[in-house]
């Protein structure tokens, strides 16, 4: 009788026992899926600490924080003195960015409230096809549009000696950024709770009413990220707008000047230095800056899409 | 007895014939020929999927944002027919308030919310700060919720509770004087209390509106409706006064429905 159930017992406790095939390979994936999880942030803290360190010794050496950020010479080769001034680069970033900004900003949210609002059924699921398609575009194929397409046509149409400048480059950068701008506003205008629409829609409100008055003010949060990640790609994006600006050093003073950008210097001379000069230390510094900015504008885009939840 | 109206027969407010409704392939109404009567409340009862919300929402015509609903027959309102080819849907939709299932205010401000449908349907004029005033008092005023809301009108809509969001609701309709006010499930959504509230409420308006009002409910169709509705399976099955349907219903469908058979 006691031994019968000392059996059941034994015989209980291994029903429970939870140490079973299944227990190791959910643990198993736990781990591999933590070690996934964390490694991207590994990896970028990674990253900044390798160019801080290359940048670092030009920081604390040579670095001049007047002649960086308000000179406009970047002489890094000279013979006789070398320089390390920025502002032209910034301004050649800058103009391009902004350009691209005023040709992105209307047409990716004209798009935008387009395919969420106006659009439906299969032109709908087109549309969003093909705008992530262009998105996918790689960078090297737009900067040869700029290249050999856009360069005669601007140098024809507006009768200027050189095509490649901030003009192409802003038309270049804008039709590369709108994509991802369009993409990322629609998914905000359709995050809009369908009963805001009905609700106006039932009071008499017109088509653009609904979207003027109640859709687009619910969604500017998700709106305003959209651009502020657009203007983050704009500012990082380096190989396009290396062939498309003309690259050379100057703060422009109409579009039809060529520049040069903080992405592309770093491109086209970080092979030609050598390991541990100025030279390659101060490119190392305009990481640190191009990391910092991008990192704030996404921070900010981040911290405003979020708003809109909360709210 | 009733001096607002008319005869019978020009007291209607709402008037279907041989209505058929389809949403694609599938059809949702049945030849529904309804009168229903100017200023009372008349409140439609029936099982889920019976066609008692298509029916509402096809009165103000915002089925159609679905984009898939086809219409047979006629729905007269107030002697026209809305969905004659010259009909301009602003207009209908400004003589039809809808309240939803859902409390849906805009998020917006409380007083921009009671503002929203009178703005619309007066673009062309300015309306002073004073006179948006006194819109905002009398339409809060009218739907109890005033005293509670007076001092926070430039706060956000959607932070009332339910009920208030409800009420809210009802108030944004009344600047542009419509003269029917469709309400589908209006309490489904708040808790007995709010319920009470706004039925209340909804009694109050009788007289001044033509007030139909879509409900699974059906002691709140018996308490708060003068005439009621069955309907099944995209047909009306029963048409007639409030207590006499939920004492002697005509029908075996109505009163297995009312006793709580099926649905």
């Amino acid at each position: 009788m006691s031994e019968k159930m000392a059996q059941t017992a034994a015989g209980a406790g291994s029903d429970f026992d939870r140490l079973t095939l299944d227990w190791y390979i959910d643990k198993l994936v736990q781990a591999l899926v933590f070690i996934g999880g964390i490694s991207a942030i590994v990896f970028i803290i990674g990253i900044f600490v390798f160019i801080s360190r290359e940048g670092f010794g030009f920081l604390l050496g040579e670095f001049n924080f007047k002649e960086f950020f308000f000179s406009p010479n970047w002489r890094p080769t000279s013979e006789t003195k070398e320089t390390f001034g920025i502002l032209a680069l910034v301004a050649g970033t800058a103009s391009v960015t902004g350009l691209a900004m005023l040709i992105a900003i209307p047409f990716s949210l004209g798009a935008a409230i387009f395919i969420a609002e106006f659009a439906s059924g299969k032109t709908r699921e087109f549309l969003k096809i093909t705008v992530e398609l262009l998105a996918a575009i790689p960078s090297v194929v737009w900067g040869f549009i700029g290249l050999a397409i856009m360069n005669p046509i601007i140098i024809e149409t507006f009768d200027v000696p050189v095509g490649l400048n901030v003009l192409n480059a802003g038309v270049i950068l804008g039709l590369m950024a709108a994509p991802i701008m369009t993409s990322i506003a629609e998914d905000a205008l359709n995050a809009v709770p369908d009963p805001y629409r009905e609700a106006a829609e039932a009071m008499g409100a017109t088509r653009w009413q609904v979207i003027y008055k109640v859709v687009l003010p619910a969604a500017k949060n998700g709106l305003l990220g959209a651009v502020l990640l657009g203007v983050g790609r704009g500012f990082g994006e380096t190989m396009a707008v290396l062939m498309a600006t003309g690259h050379s050093i100057n703060i422009p003073t109409s579009v039809f000047d060529s520049v040069r950008a903080l992405t592309a210097t770093i491109a086209a001379e970080l092979g030609e230095t050598a390991a541990g000069s100025p030279h390659y230390q101060a490119l190392f510094t305009i990481g640190i800056f191009l990391f910092v900015i991008t990192f704030i504008i996404n921070l900010a885009a981040d911290l405003v899409v979020r708003g809109v939840k909360k709210g | 007895m009733n001096n607002t109206t008319g005869s019978q027969d020009a007291g209607l407010a709402i008037h279907t014939e041989k209505l058929n409704l389809w949403y694609g392939t599938f059809q949702a109404l049945f030849d529904v020929d309804l009168k229903i009567k100017q200023g009372i409340i008349t409140s439609m009862i029936g099982p889920s999927g019976c066609g008692k919300s298509t029916f509402l929402r096809s009165v103000n015509r915002i089925n159609e944002r679905l984009g898939y609903v086809r219409i047979t027959g006629a729905i007269d309102v107030m002697g026209e027919n809305i969905y004659a080819p010259g009909v301009e849907l602003v207009q209908v939709r400004k003589q039809i308030g809808m309240v939803f299932q859902r409390p849906n205010p805009l998020p917006i401000s409380i007083r921009e919310n009671v503002l929203f449908g009178h703005r619309i349907h007066n673009a062309a004029t300015k309306t002073s700060k004073s006179e948006a005033d006194d819109i905002v008092e009398g339409a809060l005023k009218t739907v109890l919720l005033w005293d509670k809301v007076k001092d926070r009108l430039d706060t956000k809509a959607t932070g009332l509770s339910l009920e208030e969001q409800q009420k809210l609701c009802i108030a944004r309709l009344l600047p542009v004087k419509p003269g029917v006010l469709l309400m589908d499930e209006p309490c489904s959504a708040l808790d007995p209390k709010g319920t009470e509230a706004v039925e209340e409420l909804i009694w109050e308006l009788r007289g001044q509106y033509t007030i139909l009002i879509v409900t699974h409910n059906m002691a709140q169709a018996r308490r708060a409706s003068e005439e009621c509705i069955f309907m099944l399976m995209g047909k009306v099955v029963e048409h007639s006064d409030t207590g006499k349907m939920f004492v002697t219903p005509e029908n075996k469908e109505t009163s297995d429905y009312i006793e709580g058979r099926y649905g």
